[in-house]
Parts: structure tokens; sequence; C-alpha cells
């Protein structure tokens, strides 16, 4: 550097002023940059044509599906004849097992409602964007927890004989010990991906196993008055 | 044969009268695919550039765009099944007769409408799950998780409303056992449920508000959702690129 002094080192925000200024790059302030350049695509035509093309493949598979399967008719609305059993639409058949074990305004109100109001509220907890697998930091407390929580959750749907919800509840909690246990430097694998996994996944899994689990059983194992039947002997 | 056509096509598009309806003109410039997308109303809900690893099948799986085009069929064949139909008792059951005997693939248009509603429902779930599980309702996300959520109701709706229409017994009794769980709602239930049905049972009244809501309120909402989830894929940041560490661990 040149003797003359043609700079002034100055702490200063304000690039209207000062518009020459240099990075002290110290030991903690690492001078890798986050944002990658990374490739893009035109969206016309890249985007829009593969879209359309999965699109088109889907519709093609559809009008199979409805050239070869006809879409159910029964008779005539008649309200004094009710079929045994009356069953609401699939989508609907996991609330309705859960109607057969809960009052109305449990299952039909209050568990609807936490699901809608638990999905509307998921990116705005904390718990949800962490990314830390559960079992990684503070393991002895957090499985006490998890002990008493899904203790007292099987302990409910066992005094309300809600068997089916509790099996899923069960697989999961069963996974997640397994996690638990894993060592998570030597682990390989499945139970190296399990131990990485974030309570959001669990909570998340857990839903989607109850809810696949109790559709299925209302769609396919139910019969007049609600009792079991076999898909193959109805 | 094939220059002669791309020079017709390019006459085309460089006549006046075409381009005082589409301003991108012609050529094989980036400047031009840019145009086609910005210029164009609909179109200009996406961004002009994307990711290429988004674009990967294993990224998303493209249950978005597939759910689009499950509501596309929907549009079409519902638009066309409503010219057979009359929302009135008992000549909504007579329609489906009609459909089934009398309408040249009738029974075709109703089937293909009714597997993909099915494929709707399903996709919007399997779409919601798949979103999930990539974390893609992180910050800055998080409202178009909220409208998706409000477009998984508006389809389930659409559905349900769309169940009660043939007026056959399936029809009949799936919509009575969804509306006596409306009216185990504390304090309006009752009321709640004369509101939905225009009565105290499912009825023809029924029948026509079924009808309102499947084929103008639902639909009118769900095409203002979507273009707005749309919409917020791009102000976002475009559609989740799933290798950014998330701010809060960070710390």
């Amino acid at each position: 550097m040149s003797d003359s002094k043609d700079f002034v080192a100055v702490l200063d925000s304000d690039a209207r002023k000062t518009p020459r200024r240099i990075a002290f790059i110290t030991k903690r302030s690492s001078p890798q940059i986050h944002v990658k350049d990374e490739d893009r695509v035109m969206t016309y035509p890249e985007v829009f044509f593969r879209a359309a093309v999965a699109i088109e493949v889907m519709t093609i598979a559809l009008i199979i599906v409805a050239l070869v399967w006809d879409a159910p008719l029964e008779g005539l609305a008649d309200p004094m004849h009710t079929p045994n059993p009356a069953k609401a639409p699939w989508y609907f058949l996991g609330l309705q097992e859960l109607l057969h074990y809960f009052p109305p305004v449990v299952a039909g109100v209050l568990i609807p409602g936490l699901v809608v109001m638990a999905l509307i509220v998921i990116p705005y907890f904390k718990i949800n964007v962490e990314a830390e697998g559960l079992w990684l930091r503070d393991k002895s407390r957090r499985l006490r927890i998890f002990g008493i929580v899904v203790a007292v959750f099987c302990v409910f749907l066992a005094i309300f004989d809600v068997w089916v919800a509790l099996v899923p509840t069960l697989i999961v909690a069963g996974f997640m010990l397994l996690a638990a246990q894993t060592n998570v430097q030597t682990a390989q694998g499945f139970r190296r991906w399990l131990v990485r996994k974030p309570l959001s996944f669990w909570v998340m899994t857990w839903f989607l196993l109850e809810l696949v689990v109790l559709t299925a059983i209302g769609t396919f194992f139910r019969g007049p008055g609600w009792s079991w039947v076999l898909p193959w002997r109805a | 044969m094939a220059d002669s056509l791309d020079n017709l096509v390019n006459q085309v598009r460089e006549n006046r009268i075409w381009r005082s309806i589409f301003r991108s003109g012609s050529g094989d410039s980036n400047l031009r695919r840019s145009l086609f997308v910005q210029q164009n109303v609909f179109l200009h809900l996406f961004s002009i550039k994307a990711r290429k690893r988004v674009l990967e099948f294993s990224a998303t799986w493209y249950l978005g765009a597939l759910t689009f085009g499950t509501f596309l069929i929907l549009v079409i064949t519902g638009i066309l099944l409503m010219l057979y139909y009359h929302p009135s008792v008992p000549q909504a059951y007579a329609d489906m007769k009609d459909l089934q005997y009398v309408v040249s693939s009738g029974v075709f248009l109703r089937n293909l409408h009714r597997w993909s509603a099915h494929a709707m429902v399903f996709l919007v779930f399997a779409h919601m799950f798949k979103v999930f599980y990539r974390g893609a309702y992180r910050t800055p996300r998080e409202f178009n998780w909220i409208i998706g959520v409000v477009l998984l109701l508006v389809t389930l709706l659409l559905s349900y409303t769309g169940y009660l229409l043939p007026w056959d017994q399936l029809a009949y009794w799936a919509v009575t056992v969804g509306s006596n769980i409306a009216s185990a709602v504390p304090l309006i239930g009752a009321k709640m449920r004369f509101l939905m049905l225009g009565g105290t049972a499912v009825n023809a009244n029924a029948l026509l508000r079924f009808y309102v809501l499947h084929c103008v309120i639902l639909p009118v909402a769900a095409v203002l959702f979507i273009a707005v989830h749309f919409w917020r894929i791009r102000k976002d940041g475009g559609i989740y690129p799933g290798e950014s560490v998330p701010e809060v661990s960070n710390k």
C-alpha cells in the first residue's frame, strides 16, 4: 500500500456518504457465500411443457378409468328406507369411524376443528420450523415427557375402546423409541434417517397414519350396524 | 416443409392483428419467452424463470400441477353435465338415468367427473403432505400454506356438495349422515343445519342449495384461491428449492 493515506477507515453504513468500503474478514465471519447462483430455466416453454405433459398423462389415466369402471348409481333417494350402513363419502369415513366411539360433538366438531386449526398454525410454530432430530438434544427429559404423553393418550383411547386409533399410535411411538435408541454417530441406512427426524415429522406421520388407517377401516371393514366385515365377504 | 411452417408461424406472429393481442412477438429469444409469460394476464401469475432443480420429479411429484389438472377436467365435464341436469326432485335422478341411456357419452362424462373428483381430493391431501415433509411451508411461505388449507376445505366441500346431486340412495344418505354431524355443533348446530339444508331434512331445497354451492359459489371461490395460491409461489421466491438450512437452527 502507498505511503500517502488515500483512505480513512470509518464505521459508517451509509453508502452515499462513504461509497468505498472495506470488508474485514475476521475468524468468526466467514467469507463463504450462502446464496448460490443456480441453474434456471425459462418458465415458457420448459415449466409449462412439463406441467402439461404431467396433466395429459393423468388425464389419459383418468379417461381409461372412466371407460372401464362406471360411477355408482343406486335407486332413487328414499327417505323411508335407510340403507345399513349409511356411509358418508370416503374422505369423511375416518370421522364416521370416530363417531362410532365418541359423542358427535367430539368426533364431528371438536376433532375436525382441532385438525383444521392445527394445520393452519403449522408454519407459525417453532417446533415445525426446527429441523433438528428430536432425540439429539436433552434426550432424557424429552423421553420422560414423551412417555407421559403417550401413556395418557393411550389410556384415554383404551377407555373409549378406540383400538383402531391406538394401534397406529403405538406403531409411531415404537419407531420414535427406536430412533431414541439409535446412536447418531454409528447408525446406518434407515435408522440413520430415522434419528434425524424432528418432532414435527413424528406428529405429522402419526396424523397421516391415523388418517389412512381410520379411512381404510371405515371404507372397507365396516358393514351393517357398523360391525366388522371383511371387504371380500361383503 | 418444416421451414415453411416456421415461416408461416412467424408471419402470423408478426401480423398486426396478432401483435395487437399477443405482444411477445416472434423469434427464439429469452426476451420473447419472458414476454410470453409476463404480458399474459393469466400466465403472469407465474415467475418468468424457475430453478432447474425444482422441476425434477422427486422435488414435487408434480402433485400441485396434477391437482390443478383434475380441477380443469372437473370444470369441463361439470359444465357439460350441467347441460343435462335439473336440480329438482325427482327429475335429478331421472337425468342420471338419461345420462346412462339417452345422452351420447353420458355415462363416460359422469364417470370421468366422478373419478376425477375422487382423484382431486386424494391429490390435494397428497400435495399437502408432500409440501409438509419437504418443509416448504416455512418462512416466507406460511401464508401460502394457509391458502392451501383453505383450498383443501373448498375441495372437500365441492366434493361433498356434488355427492348429493345424483339424488340416489347413496347420495341421500351420505349427505344425511354429514348434515347430522353439523347439528352436533353446540348452540348453533340446529340453525346451521337448517341453513345448510334449507329445511329440517334433506329435501328438494337442500338439493337446490347444494347445486348452487357446487356449480357457482364453491368453484368461484376455488378459482380465486387457486389464483392467489399460484401468484404467491412467485411472490415467495418460486417453488421451494429445499436446500436452505432453516433460519432458526442457524442461531
